[in-house]
């Protein structure tokens, strides 16, 4: 059996959304841009999946929603175009993101510091929650963006957008956030939030790979990163990704008629799975499931260091990903978890499990019984677990 | 960057198929009791290296025969990844049947050589090397409660590269022997550096107390303060005869020139009715010392002056004190 709990990584592909990709590989592949009827043909779809895009997020017609190639991009471009715009010529020096923003964020952030901006951390609580005071206390009037992911990809703690942006907008600043992890996931309506930038990236909504989205409020200024064409209405250049766009818009559609499921019966399964988990002794979860997204479970495994238990569930045909940074690049701490003050052994004992509404309850009981054995298997090993003569176990 | 790292990939790919086994059915994983020890007419000896908050540890249990120091069983437990666990237990293996003295010369490379499919493909990705490492980290402690020592008895040097276990001391002696301005030639002399390369700069996958950057920046430091010392040291004490043309004063090398001049270029003017005189020296902004002279006597309006004879000066100057030396008759 096959069970995949890493969506925060990445999502299967809608279905219906990829039915639609289909006849813009080799039937309507013309250039969009092109004046002749090949170009010409694709515009019908175009029109209507910026129509859903827009309609999806309620955007409205004096707003912009650019399509660009991932949330990387979007985030990028955000934090480098508020540089060249307000802050390049120093009239203001400061941005605020939280401590656990993706790289995507803090990294342009870092770059831009070689440039004389200062960078500013939220920080959140064990819980991995965010208090909006500290950003209160954090800004000035030389802060020219505030940047605050809407829901963590590790811990799937969802911030309060809103109030954070209304407090950006008395202080005279900007505010962004990168969507990526909720879109599709909760309710989104930009004009409710009044947030003046929002990235989002397909593939986490069941969209291809490949494909992302900047929502700007009414057409604020953002100077482009890529030049040399028209695309976009001169913002983005790039041939257009026609099946990309198709595949975005059905997939991010069909996902918001799907949020009711996917708080009833995604969250069903999700707290089925996280019940189960927690009844194993030590086993702890990062933050309450009322702030959290419906689909995501960060568990600290005592005793069990992360990749050891990744690959155990691989070899039951598990996917789920891990906090602990030992099955990356690099052997350091996870800066998620030293953000929300996890001691260093929680950060080499997560374990990220992630649903979507392709989840069966088949899969969820398949993965309790063999994430179950592969705890017990590897506390057996384990040289900093042990079980004592009375049979409970304890920590070493 | 090359077209293979492009793309990346899952680290796993890279694991040989005996650390893949070894993940899934360690041979030596367990532990010996006192009571077994007992049983089997050995000593237990229990070590730990690591923890669970540095992300890798272990626990080696060794029974030892007392009359020999014969390791007879070796067994381990775990926290760590796959490759961790495919380490420790090889460790274990290597270990037993040898002496606790053996068993300390146990390195890293030895295990990982131990988990290759084949003698020419690593076992494990170099990020994966400091897995390896903790083998010898913890034979080292078990051999030290064996024998009763600290155990830094068996590492009285600073270790930089854990992967080819290359110590700070060993670092700067080749740096200095050697003249090395680069880390990639400390690593073409060492190894170090050549593996998991955490020890290069920070930043790497793992936080190490020594880097190779600092470590070469210091030296170079070093011996670059040495070397002015020893030319202020000289010139405190006058003697300065064995210092380069390059690092004398002005007046050093008025004096330095005056004497190769008196000793082998003058006696042949003279010869002819003819001298000279050093009217400056300066250094340009390329680093060529050029040396201002005039002619004297028969020398004065000789049309050699301009030609064989100045070559010959200049060349007598070059051989004897700088070949950075021009002369300029004027």
């Amino acid at each position: 059996m096959r069970v995949y709990l890493d969506n925060n990584a990445t999502t299967m592909v809608d279905p219906e959304a990829f039915e639609l990709m289909k006849p813009f590989y080799c039937e309507k592949y013309g250039n969009p841009n092109s004046l002749h009827r090949f170009g010409s043909e694709t515009h019908p779809a175009l029109r209507r999946a910026m129509n859903q895009l827009y309609t999806a997020l309620n955007a409205r017609d004096k707003d912009d929603i650019i399509v660009t190639s991932c949330a990387t991009e979007s985030n990028n471009w955000v934090i480098k175009g508020v540089f060249f715009d307000h802050m390049l010529n120093k009239e203001k020096d400061h941005i605020i993101i939280s401590s656990v923003e993706h790289p995507a964020t803090s990294a342009a952030c870092e770059f831009l510091k070689q440039f004389g901006i200062r960078v500013s951390h939220i920080p959140v609580d064990e819980n991995g929650l965010l208090n909006p005071d500290d950003l209160r206390k954090l800004i000035d009037d030389k802060t020219a963006l505030v940047s605050v992911m809407w829901a963590n990809n590790e811990t799937g703690t969802i911030f309060p957008i809103k109030e954070l942006a209304a407090i950006a907008h008395e202080n005279g600043a900007l505010f962004h956030t990168d969507a990526t992890q909720t879109v599709g996931k909760i309710k989104i309506d930009v004009q409710d939030v009044n947030v003046d930038f929002m990235s989002f990236s397909a593939h986490k909504f069941h969209g291809p790979k490949g494909i992302g989205g900047l929502y700007i409020k009414n057409s604020q200024p953002l100077t482009s990163l890529l030049h040399g064409g028209e695309h976009m209405g001169g913002r983005r250049s790039g041939t257009l990704d026609v099946a990309g766009i198709v595949g975005m818009a059905q997939a991010l559609e069909n996902s918001n008629k799907l949020i009711e499921f996917e708080n009833l019966h995604v969250r069903r399964l999700r707290d089925k799975l996280e019940d189960a988990l927690l009844e194993i002794p030590e086993i702890s979860v990062v933050g309450d499931r009322a702030h959290r997204l419906p689909n995501t479970i960060l568990a600290a495994v005592k005793g069990v260091e992360g990749e050891a238990m990744l690959w155990d569930l691989n070899q039951a045909g598990i996917a789920a990903s891990t906090g602990s940074a030992c099955a990356s690049e690099t052997l350091e701490s996870n800066p998620i978890m030293e953000a929300i003050g996890a001691d260093k052994e929680l950060a080499h004992t997560a374990l990220r499990l992630s649903l979507s509404r392709f989840t069966t309850e088949e899969e969820i009981d398949y993965a309790i019984v063999h994430i179950k054995k592969a705890v017990e298997r590897l506390r057996a090993i384990s040289s900093t677990f042990a079980y004592t003569p009375q049979g409970h176990i304890s920590g070493l | 960057m090359a077209k293979h790292d492009l793309i990346g990939g899952s680290i796993w790919d890279e694991y040989s198929q005996k650390v893949q086994d070894l993940m899934n059915s360690p041979r030596n994983m367990g532990q010996i009791t006192e009571e077994e020890a007992k049983e089997r007419g050995g000593k237990l000896i229990v070590a730990d290296f690591g923890a669970e908050s540095c992300g890798d540890a272990v626990r080696l249990y060794w029974l030892v025969d007392e009359k020999t120091d014969i390791i007879m069983d070796a067994k381990f437990k775990s926290f760590g990844c796959g490759t961790a666990i495919a380490s420790s237990d090889t460790m274990a293996e290597l270990c037993i049947g040898k002496t606790v003295d053996e068993a300390v010369k146990i390195t890293n490379i030895d295990v990982e050589k131990a988990m290759r499919d084949d003698p020419d493909t690593p076992a494990v990705p170099p990020q994966k090397m400091h897995c390896s490492v903790m083998a010898y980290d913890v034979i080292k402690a078990a051999a030290a409660s064996y024998k009763g020592v600290d155990p830094d008895h068996f590492e009285d040097e600073i270790i930089v590269c854990e992967c080819a276990r290359i110590s700070l001391g060993t670092i700067r002696d080749v740096i200095r022997m050697n003249d090395l301005k680069t880390v990639e030639e400390i690593t073409q002399y060492t190894k170090a550096g050549a593996f998991c390369k955490s020890c290069i700069k920070p930043g790497g996958h793992e936080k190490r107390e020594y880097y190779l950057v600092d470590i070469l920046a210091e030296t170079r430091a070093q011996m670059e303060a040495e070397k002015l010392k020893a030319i202020a040291d000289a010139k405190i004490s006058g003697n300065d005869s064995d210092l380069a043309f390059e690092e004398l004063t002005v007046v050093g090398q008025l004096k330095a020139v005056e004497a190769v001049i008196d000793a082998e270029i003058r006696p042949m003017l003279m010869m002819d009715g003819g001298n000279m005189e050093i009217l400056d020296i300066k250094k340009n902004d390329k680093g060529i010392i050029d040396i201002y002279i005039r002619y004297l006597g028969a020398c004065s309006g000789c049309a050699s002056g301009a030609g064989g004879t100045l070559y010959a000066i200049e060349s007598v100057l070059q051989q004897n004190l700088s070949q950075n030396i021009r002369v300029l008759p004027i």
